[in-house]
């Protein structure tokens, strides 16, 4: 801005400025606000009518309505429980793990300068960027398999009879793969974090006889409150209808041992066909996934939308 | 023998250096073994124990083409990514100006909604939106894949933009406007080229978002506009030993991807994080 300008700027009356400054807001935000509004209710609307009416897609013909039944079903199916533990199950230990040995892994790069960091920080981000479909079929083929994985090798070299992972640790083996996608993620928002804090306090601290321990609790994690609360919220997002890793690997089985919300609803959608009870499950899935947002914004939402 | 406070720095700089760089390999190590595979023989790749060293072979890039019509999948990647992602940023640029330059009350709470909408899980609407894309004939075809995308990515989109919107002086815009540039002009003549920057890295993150995307890809496509997730997962079901046209056709599908992250990391972090991570 040249000088003559800011002194235009403040010469203008004061009524003509606000004019200018009239918010043109509410037409430029509609198209968005309107589309996402559209695609929130149009097909959850549906849903719910869906939820209503007994609809295969197998008997056509047959939609009356039946209440609540599609719900009775699907709650009491022998999929449901199994589906919401290791729905739980999945997004919390993924979370823990990306947390934890995101805060640990970028306070090791931050600790100290050693060679080639800039190729680690390469290494340690890129699973995030592999397609998942991918990344389940590299661990399962690769990685996983009991005769010619690189694991099956390993526990041969110390003599042990090697694992079948995806058939007797299914739930186990789809938390590291999804974990090896995420922590990443983690790792790339807390690096940079970390990278921003300020090193001059971090001097002072150590000047006053404070320990490589207490700085990293008393400083370092509270700088990170934010961008943990970032990598928790985004992460759940993704995490709660986590569905590629499941159908590339284990198909949800054996039995139910892998299987999550997302997969039971596919299942019984595109599998048996079967709507209302599909779409049941999916309003259920909604209001779990509801209830972790309402947590989590209540949690960290303020964490989100204030400027530090 | 004691060491000075110089050399068991040096000492713990070695330490720390090593064991990142174990964690980084250990990380890595799926990602190298793919890229590895894909130029073994399918012999050499289901061997045991598993081969480091053997002599490489290209024909497994020689053959995608003609056992799995690679190309025809890659496209619709392309045309799916670049449509969506062009189709987002029209909508979302708007959007994001009125809320980082006219900021109200209702600001805070319309991008928190929005957010809320990418806490629907896409299985609640999966079957609605299989039977509105029956009924419109509209199944396996990409404009189905590309609405789709426009909307699921338009939240992150319009929150990313709306973070890079924020950090520009609102002095510079109102300059403008008093040398009576119209609201177009505004945008485009100003605005745009400040923020080239942030527009391209979201553009980049949507791009990534489009082209990973698996469980709308893998439920509304079959053959025609089939991405390349898709072809990917029909990879799942054994049909006999092809692992290292497998890792072959994973290499080319993610490579594009993986190198853009590299280049882009740091403005990824920015957007990703809505401004909390500078």
């Amino acid at each position: 801005m040249n000088t003559s300008t800011a002194k235009a700027h403040m010469d203008i009356p004061q009524p003509l400025r606000k004019s200018r400054l009239r918010n043109p807001g509410w037409f430029l935000v509609s198209p968005s606000v309107g589309l996402l509004l559209l695609w929130m209710i149009v097909p959850l609307g549906m849903t719910v009518y869906f939820s209503l009416i007994r609809y295969n897609l197998l008997y056509p013909g047959e939609n009356q309505f039946v209440g609540l039944e599609n719900y009775t079903y699907f709650l009491t199916d022998s999929g449901f429980l199994p589906g919401a533990t290791n729905t739980l199950l999945l997004v919390g230990s993924v979370l823990l793990i990306s947390v934890v040995f995101g805060v640990l892994i970028s306070a090791l790069l931050e600790a100290s300068e050693f060679f080639g960091r800039g190729i680690v920080r390469v290494l340690l981000i890129s699973p995030f960027f592999i397609m998942p479909t991918v990344g389940a079929l590299i661990w399962k083929n690769l990685i996983f398999h009991p005769v010619s994985g690189i694991l099956a090798a390993l526990w041969r070299v110390f003599g042990a009879q090697p694992v079948d992972w995806l058939a007797h640790y299914p739930l186990l083996s789809i938390i590291i793969i999804v974990s090896w996608q995420w922590l990443p993620f983690a790792i790339l928002i807390l690096m940079t974090a970390m990278q921003s804090l300020d090193q001059e306090q971090k001097e002072a601290a150590r000047l006053d006889g404070a320990g490589p321990v207490a700085i990293f609790w008393h400083l370092t994690l509270p700088h990170l409150a934010r961008p943990i609360a970032v990598v928790v919220m985004i992460e759940t997002i993704f995490l709660l209808s986590v569905f590629a890793e499941i159908f590339t690997t284990t198909n949800g089985g054996p039995g139910y041992a892998s299987t999550n919300l997302a997969y039971l609803i596919y299942n019984q959608a595109l599998v048996q066909f079967d709507v209302g009870m599909a779409s049941a499950g999916g309003l259920i899935a909604v209001i779990i996934a509801n209830i972790a947002a309402i947590i989590l914004v209540r949690m960290i939402g303020k964490n989100l939308t204030d400027k530090p | 023998m004691t060491l000075t406070l110089k050399q068991s720095r040096r000492l713990q700089s070695v330490l720390l250096g090593t064991l990142a760089w174990a964690i980084a390999i250990l990380i890595f190590f799926p990602i190298f073994w793919m890229v590895l595979t894909s130029f073994k023989t399918e012999i050499d790749a289901f061997a045991t124990p598993p081969q480091f060293f053997f002599t490489p072979t290209l024909e497994n890039y020689l053959h995608i083409q003609e056992r799995s019509d690679y190309f025809h999948f890659a496209w619709n990647s392309v045309v799916i990514s670049f449509s969506a992602t062009l189709l987002c940023m029209l909508i979302a640029v708007p959007a994001a100006y009125s809320m980082a330059f006219y900021e109200t009350q209702r600001t805070k709470r319309t991008l928190l909604w929005m957010l809320s909408t990418k806490m629907l899980p896409p299985v609640g609407v999966l079957m609605p939106i299989y039977l509105l894309a029956k009924s419109f004939g509209l199944l396996d075809t990409r404009l189905a894949l590309i609405v789709i995308y426009t909307l699921i990515n338009l939240p992150i989109v319009v929150w990313m933009i709306y973070t890079y919107f924020k950090d520009i002086p609102k002095d510079i815009l109102e300059a403008a406007r008093l040398d009576g540039a119209t609201l177009w002009q505004e945008m485009v003549r100003v605005l745009l080229p400040i923020s080239k920057g942030g527009l391209a890295s979201t553009l980049l993150l949507s791009l990534i978002l489009c082209w990973n995307e698996a469980f709308w890809s893998l439920n509304l496509t079959s053959s025609q506009a089939a991405p390349l997730t898709a072809l990917i997962a029909s990879y799942s079901s054994p049909e006999g030993l092809f692992w290292a046209k497998l890792s072959a056709v994973s290499t080319l599908a993610c490579a594009p991807i993986l190198i853009f992250g590299w280049i882009s990391q740091k403005q990824l972090v920015r957007g990703l994080s809505f401004g909390a991570v500078k």
